[in-house]
């Protein structure tokens, strides 16, 4: 099996596949790490036990969630070796003390506190709880700072020298670190985390609503989720829109990818809104354009020139088709974001954000938008980058381990399978535990010591809340 | 500065991974125990007593590879090649193992199979570091900053032994855990299998190192060569003195006093491998100074791990601590 495969496209393959299922867990846990942090914050403040139940109630899904993001991470963390050594021994030097870093400063703060989190809220007391809260919540945000710097380092590289076994040695920390595409990538990811959670617990809201379970932790979520919602998916927009032209100034062939620019337009390019690209023909089929739009959405000028791929070699030339495609799935689930918190704006303005049974159906199907955004964004970014790993400095086809293609497509097909049936699983857990109610745990709501005798009386508390 | 930056980061590195060894050994250990509890509840008590700590051990494993990469990467690039087939089979066994921690308890008719899954992937994972061991003692071949062998050259009856050892050495470290953790009937189950377990690791220990002097003349020089010689004669007196511990501990107590031998133990085996290895990174192939990362690199990461590694270990101690004492049935964290 196998021995007829490309071993480097294989590598390829298991390298998006792992990273495209890791990344689902990260952008939900680091936006759901900072909403566990807010409603424990909420409820030390006002002491209203509807945000300790919220906090219960999605604290264990989170576990879930990051014990799924951590062993997916793990693998990560060895695919670089296993089959793209060669990128490892070059690149090691520069990228590896980032993610050296990552584990330092974020995996470890993430993992040491994530049990008092857990399980430790009634042997540490309140304060300290808090405290590990607010580290597991800065550690997601860390770790995506450190690998959000690796990732834009290799796709606008800076601040690095050629040693001469040929590898890239660091002359300029911060020049790596902050390179020009970073500040812009990561802005952009932690949105699209926090976009994603919002939609997340928005939905499972709406969900419960649609139920009739008209509790006081349902309306609180769709409020928190509905709120964000519209404050992020504008400046998320924004935020692409920057990153787009950052991305216009450092790699335009991206740029044309995503636009389907094949011609150069010398006096003002369209904007396509769809057809079907051909690398073959390099063209756009039945494509539906808008004249001049994309000169000024790029360059803030109708009939500003902008050159199309047909300058650059064939063998230089992303895969268009992907590119295309995955950016403009991303955009518009963007503007159906932006659409739904407008919705519950309006919603909301008249008195009716929790008696609109449309705007909850909306959310309900909005809930997985997140992470598909997330994903097109990913596909986008990465695959936009190739044929590079390093762009403009190392070829992806440079870059691989000399595996013979058997060995990469038996572990493919291994991490296939297990992938799907694992966390199949998980979701279906995750799933089930978002439908289930928000328990009711006594002890902690009464404010008195913490192992009161007994059981309190849990009718006279939940009266106390309303329900 | 005159400080020989490979040899700390060496260091730093071995530390590491001997922290990981011996913290994610003895929660591996608990999942290779978990058939021979048919009683649910006592496998609640054992999942329970590593689960706020479990995540913060496996950290260690990454900082292993990550940190590998970082400092070493030509060694981070020739042996994880090298050793494609297991650590692929031990990243998808720790999958299985890590999501068994919290599956587990969300599914009454699929706990079973996780209690499958979680032994299965403890097991593997286990025998996968075991192999990997060996396989790097008995040395990988390396030409033009490549590895050059082939996707079997890891399997030898020598790396099947190192991988059988390690079995037998996390499951004596998981049995002496629940013994410190736990108590009554549970305690002597485990003091009965951590007997058997630490026979067993005695002799992996013991056929493993007549045998690694056999493998290369090197080891041969090393071991018996002035004056590590010395060292080959003290470390025999250092681990009939651990087992004593262990088998005192085991029969009469205290109950700290087992895993405090099995971690002896470990760091005892661990620095015989440490010293055969020296000055190699990779055995008679790559030195530690062949395989690091350029000055810059490594002065810049180590910066910071002076400040935050002992900020690490704090927290992770201040972590063990609030989850410290005995785990009685039905007191569990989900």
């Amino acid at each position: 099996m196998f021995e007829n495969f490309d071993a480097i496209l294989l590598a390829r393959m298991q390298f998006a596949f792992t990273v495209a299922f890791h990344i689902v867990f990260p952008a939900f846990s680091i936006g759901l790490a900072s909403y566990l942090a807010v409603l424990l914050g909420l409820w030390l403040k006002t002491g209203r036990p509807v945000f300790l139940r919220l906090f219960d109630f999605w604290k264990t899904i989170f576990a879930l969630s990051f014990a799924m993001g951590v062993v997916s991470g793990i693998v990560m963390s060895y695919q670089f070796g296993t089959n793209w050594s060669a990128f490892s021994d070059k690149a090691g030097p520069v990228i590896g003390p980032l993610m050296g870093y990552e584990v330092l400063t974020a995996f470890f703060l993430e993992a040491g506190f994530l049990g008092i989190m857990l399980f430790g809220r009634e042997r540490v007391g309140r304060g300290l709880h808090f405290f590990a809260t607010l580290m597991v919540a800065g550690g997601t945000l860390l770790s995506a700072t450190w690998i959000l710097a690796v990732n834009s380092w290799m796709q606008t590289p800076q601040g690095f020298a050629i040693n001469e076994v040929g590898q890239f040695v660091p002359v300029d920390w911060w020049a790596v670190i902050f390179n020009p595409s970073f500040p812009y990538r990561l802005v952009h990811m932690v949105l699209a985390a926090y976009l994603t959670t919002s939609l997340v617990v928005g939905a499972v809201a709406a969900w419960h609503k649609l139920r009739g379970r008209d509790w006081p932790e349902v309306h609180t979520m769709f409020t928190m989720a509905m709120g964000m919602l519209v404050v992020v998916a504008p400046l998320q927009i924004l935020m692409g829109d920057l990153h787009g032209l950052n991305t216009l100034e450092h790699q335009p062939v991206k740029v044309m990818a995503m636009e389907g620019h094949f011609q150069s337009h010398p006096d003002g390019a369209p904007l396509i809104l769809f057809g079907l690209p051909d690398r073959a023909a390099q063209t756009v089929h039945w494509a539906v354009e808008i004249p001049k739009l994309s000169s000024l959405i790029l360059k803030h000028d109708l009939n500003a020139p902008l050159d199309g791929l047909d300058t650059v070699a064939r063998e230089l030339q992303p895969p268009v088709e992907i590119v295309f495609w995955s950016f403009r799935i991303m955009v518009a689930l963007g503007f159906a974001m932006l659409g739904l918190g407008l919705w519950a704006l309006v919603a909301a303005l008249r008195g009716r954000l929790h008696d609109s049974p449309w705007l909850h159906r909306a959310a309900l199907v909005m809930g997985p938008a997140g992470f598909v955004a997330v994903l097109a964004g990913w596909i986008t970014t990465e695959v936009g980058r190739q044929p590079w790993t390093i762009h403009g400095q190392m070829l992806t086809a440079d870059s691989a381990s000399p595996i013979s293609a058997p060995a990469v497509g038996a572990s493919l097909v291994a991490f296939i399978v297990v992938y799907f049936a694992i966390f199949a699983a998980g979701a279906v857990y995750i799933l089930r535990l978002m439908g289930r109610l928000p328990e009711v745990k006594d002890k902690d709501l009464t404010g008195g010591p913490l192992r009161s005798a007994g059981i309190t009386p849990g009718p006279a508390m939940e009266a106390q809340d309303g329900h | 500065m005159d400080i020989d930056l490979p040899t700390v980061w060496a260091a730093i590195i071995a530390f590491a991974v001997l922290a990981y060894v011996v913290m994610d050994g003895f929660d591996l250990g608990i999942g290779i125990l978990f058939p021979l509890f048919p009683e649910r509840k006592d496998r609640d008590v054992m999942m329970n007593s590593v689960a706020p700590v479990w995540d913060g051990n496996e950290t260690w494993l990454v900082m292993g590879g990550g940190g590998l990469l970082a400092v070493f990467p030509l060694a981070y690039a020739t042996i994880l090649p090298a050793l494609y087939a297991p650590l692929t089979a031990m990243l998808l066994a720790l999958v299985f193992r890590g999501v068994a921690f919290e599956y587990r308890w969300r599914s009454d008719t699929g706990s079973r199979r996780w209690d499958l899954a979680f032994f299965g992937g403890s097991a593997v994972a286990t025998f996968a570091q075991g192999i990997a061991l060996g396989a790097l003692v008995q040395g990988i071949s390396i030409e033009n900053r490549a590895y050059a062998g082939g996707w079997w050259d890891w399997l030898t009856p020598f790396s099947v032994l190192t991988g059988a050892a390690l079995l037998a050495g996390y499951a004596l470290l998981g049995a002496c855990w629940l013994v410190l953790k736990t108590e009554g009937g549970l305690r002597d189950a485990a003091r009965r299998l951590a007997r058997r377990a630490g026979l067993a690791t005695l002799a992996g220990m013991g056929v493993v190192s007549l045998w690694t002097p056999f493998l290369n003349a090197g080891y041969l020089d090393r071991w018996f060569g002035w004056p590590t010689i010395g060292f080959s004669l003290l470390v025999p007196l250092l681990v009939a003195g651990a087992a004593f511990g262990l088998w005192r501990g085991l029969t009469r107590g205290p109950d700290w006093l087992p895993f405090v031998s099995a971690l002896g133990l470990f760091v005892l085996g661990y620095a015989g491998v440490g010293i055969s290895f020296y000055p190699w990174m990779v055995p008679f192939a790559l030195t530690i100074h062949e395989a690091a990362a350029p000055d810059e690199s490594l002065a810049f990461l180590l910066v910071g791990s002076v400040v935050l590694l002992p900020m690490i270990l704090a927290y992770t101690a201040y972590a063990y601590w609030v989850f410290r004492g005995k785990l009685r049935h039905g007191e569990g964290y989900h």
